[in-house]
């Protein structure tokens, strides 16, 4: 069996917060404890939508040592294939869904002398447990949160009034901006970034540490992909010897596994690296979507990530 | 199953001594007549009953002596525990982790009575009842890490993740196969096996770097390691090679048997929650050769294994000079018959020894 290991939850709290994010609080089934986890952690829900099953990862956002219940935030994807719509419109106070157990792939650096923090929209959720993690150790860290506008500004409130002094808000429709490089310039020795936010942000801090000088272990950064839809296409499974189609709104990897074919997988967000997959044989071209692969390892043609990445042509053999 | 502990020294005059029962439980690391390194690694949940893999923490009849070893080392040498400042978290996890475990899989032995963040500890073979505050070092006479692992076989590497990479940040090692936490602290994975011969260049220590990075909450791991050692020495640090090493002279066609000792380390992986961290446990089973040869299925392989172990392999486990003398000793125990598959002595299946 792939992936992390399974809990049972039901829904206890369904609460939106505003026009696209909701949040959800989920309990174990058995009234037993959750286990405890760090800060930036993400749990994989499972979502049985019609013939597909879902799994998608979202941050835990609740005080990452409360065994009671762990809570998550959704945003709403007009776009996207279904995942944060199923939650917002198909998922109620009482249902029950299983969750994986918590993954961290965005920890803090208990190294660090001061956490800067840089968020963007629905990113601020894995600062939410990590802030709680550190409040609980007397840690120094300092928050800038951009948001769309006050309206959209999830967490806003419950954060400026709770840390008046670390936190700092900035709306795009006030034409309120970061100043990243005087942000970067001040401060002090064996501060460490952590940015989580749309990919234009990342790559922004990114670029500009980098550019300032920061050693690139001292920046850390997580962003989530959605699987992408795309046109259907047809994948062979060499050792599993199966042809499956993979439709318009099912990733490869959902694929692989409505064909009863066992992929290893922890994120499924194109971040964790477990989902590697070797390419025996292809005629078209590859979409790759994910942040693990080298670009001259997307170049290859060797090596896919079926949890977002997706193919067009007419042949492809994977080693599955 | 009630748990007689020895009284019983791994100095001086090694009066460490296996029983019957010890001998069958042995972890014998090798599952077929060959070894070469391999990225051995399978889920730890669990074994066969009194199995060392049955419970999370495996304690065994040594367990009360192997501790006052350990405090002698600590007291000679204090450096074989170490925790970087930023590991403080990571102890409790280990702390948490040791005692849940402990308390779940021997409750004769031990109890974890929480209260909130106030706990009550009970360790019935060590006599130990104290009461402490979760997550506040100030209510414990050592930090969270060196307390519990005065309290639990094995040693512990406690490794921070970060980088792509496992990092010797923390540690209890006195019962190591001469390695030094002293030298290692700090270190990458990397690093900290550059000395392993062969293994680099057959790309091991990427694969296995890999897999320990993935190890998840709540799916632990574990794999076996061996070398030998003379004398059932615990403490074959490279601190004290000075004092151990020339033993491995003192070697004779007549003390053998009861002299060297195979050394298996059962080796375990656990995700720490709070911290992200990773614990690694090393558990050192020592069991003398002449106790091996009671199981034919053991003396038969054992002499395949040690006769074709390549030369670098020998040496780096330090054994060269003394394989001749072994393989007179083991090749009265190989009858030449096949042997089964696995580790497990199968002692009603295998057949005795024909010569």
């Amino acid at each position: 069996m792939s992936g992390a290991e399974k809990i049972h939850v039901r829904v206890t709290e369904k609460t939106p917060l505003n026009a696209l994010v909701t949040r959800f609080r989920f309990e174990p089934v058995d009234g037993g404890l959750l286990p405890t986890f760090s800060g930036g952690a993400h749990t994989v829900v499972e979502m049985k939508d019609g013939d597909i099953t879902r799994l998608n990862p979202y941050s835990l956002m609740s005080d990452p040592y409360d065994q009671d219940a762990y809570t998550i935030s959704v945003r709403r994807d007009d776009e996207g294939r279904g995942g944060s719509l199923f939650l917002h419109n198909q998922v109620d106070v009482g249902d029950e869904l299983t969750i994986s157990y918590p993954v961290n792939l965005f920890s803090l650096d208990l190294r660090a002398k001061k956490h800067l923090m840089i968020a963007g929209g629905i990113g601020i959720t894995p600062f939410l447990s990590q802030i709680k993690q550190l409040d609980r150790a007397h840690g120094n860290w300092e928050l800038h949160y951009a948001c769309r506008s006050e309206a959209l500004g999830s967490y806003v409130d419950y954060l400026t009034t709770t840390h008046p002094n670390d936190v700092n808000v900035y709306y795009d429709d006030q034409d309120q901006v970061i100043d990243l490089e005087n942000l970067l310039d001040g401060q002090p020795l064996g501060t460490h970034i952590y940015v989580c936010g749309p990919k234009g942000m990342i790559d922004w801090v990114r670029g500009k540490a980098a550019d300032l000088g920061w050693p690139r272990e001292a920046v850390h950064y997580e962003e989530f992909l959605a699987p992408q839809p795309g046109k259907p296409f047809e994948v062979k499974l060499a050792i599993s010897n199966k042809v499956v189609q993979v439709g318009e709104q099912e990733s490869l990897l959902e694929a692989i596994e409505r064909a009863g074919v066992d992929a290893p997988y922890l994120c499924r967000g194109g971040a964790c690296g477990m989902c590697e997959t070797r390419v025996i044989d292809y005629a078209g071209n590859f979409i790759h979507r994910d942040h693990w692969l080298e670009d001259d390892e997307h170049a290859s043609g060797e090596k896919i990530m079926p949890c977002v990445s997706r193919f067009e042509g007419k042949t492809l053999v994977l080693d599955r | 199953m009630t748990i007689q502990f020895n009284d019983e020294t791994f100095r001086d005059d090694y009066s460490f001594h296996n029983s019957e029962r010890a001998i069958k439980r042995f972890p014998f690391p090798f599952d077929k007549d060959s070894y070469m390194y391999a990225v051995n690694m399978e889920q730890h949940r669990g074994g066969p009953a009194d199995s060392v893999y049955e419970k999370r923490f495996d304690v065994d009849e040594h367990y009360v002596s192997e501790m006052r070893d350990r405090a002698q080392v600590l007291a000679d040498d204090p450096l074989r525990c170490q925790s970087l400042p930023h590991m403080t978290l990571a102890g409790w996890d280990v702390l948490e982790l040791i005692m849940t475990c402990k308390a779940e899989d021997y409750p004769d032995l031990f109890e974890l009575h929480r209260d909130g963040d106030r706990w009550r500890w009970i360790n019935k073979p060590l006599g130990i009842d104290d009461t402490f505050t979760f997550l506040d070092e100030t209510t414990l006479p050592y930090g969270p890490m060196e307390y519990i692992t005065r309290q639990t076989q094995g040693d512990f590497a406690v490794l921070d993740q970060r980088d792509d990479n496992l990092w010797m940040d923390a540690g209890m090692v006195t019962t190591q196969a001469d390695w030094s936490l002293d030298f290692d602290i700090g270190m990458n994975f990397f690093e900290w096996h550059a000395p392993v011969p062969l293994a680099h260049e057959k790309g091991i220590f990427v694969r296995a770097l890999k897999f320990l990075l993935n190890i998840q909450q709540g799916a632990p791991a574990r794999r076996l390691n061996w070398t030998m050692t003379v004398n059932p020495l615990l403490d074959t640090s490279p601190e004290n090679y000075h004092k151990w090493g020339i033993q491995k002279t003192t070697l004779t066609p007549q003390n053998i048997g009861a002299k060297q000792h195979l050394r298996v380390e059962l080796q375990t992986f656990f995700r720490l929650p709070r911290s992200n961290g990773l614990v690694f446990p090393i558990r050192c089973y020592l069991c003398a050769f002449q106790d091996l040869m009671t199981v034919p299925k053991w003396g038969r392989r054992l002499h395949r294994v040690i006769r074709d172990l390549p030369e670098e392999l020998a040496t780096y486990k330090g054994f060269i000079d003394n394989r001749p003398m072994m393989l007179d000793y083991l090749s009265q125990f190989d009858d030449g018959l096949p042997t089964s598959n696995g580790i497990w002595p199968d002692l009603e299946t295998e057949p005795p020894l024909q010569k």
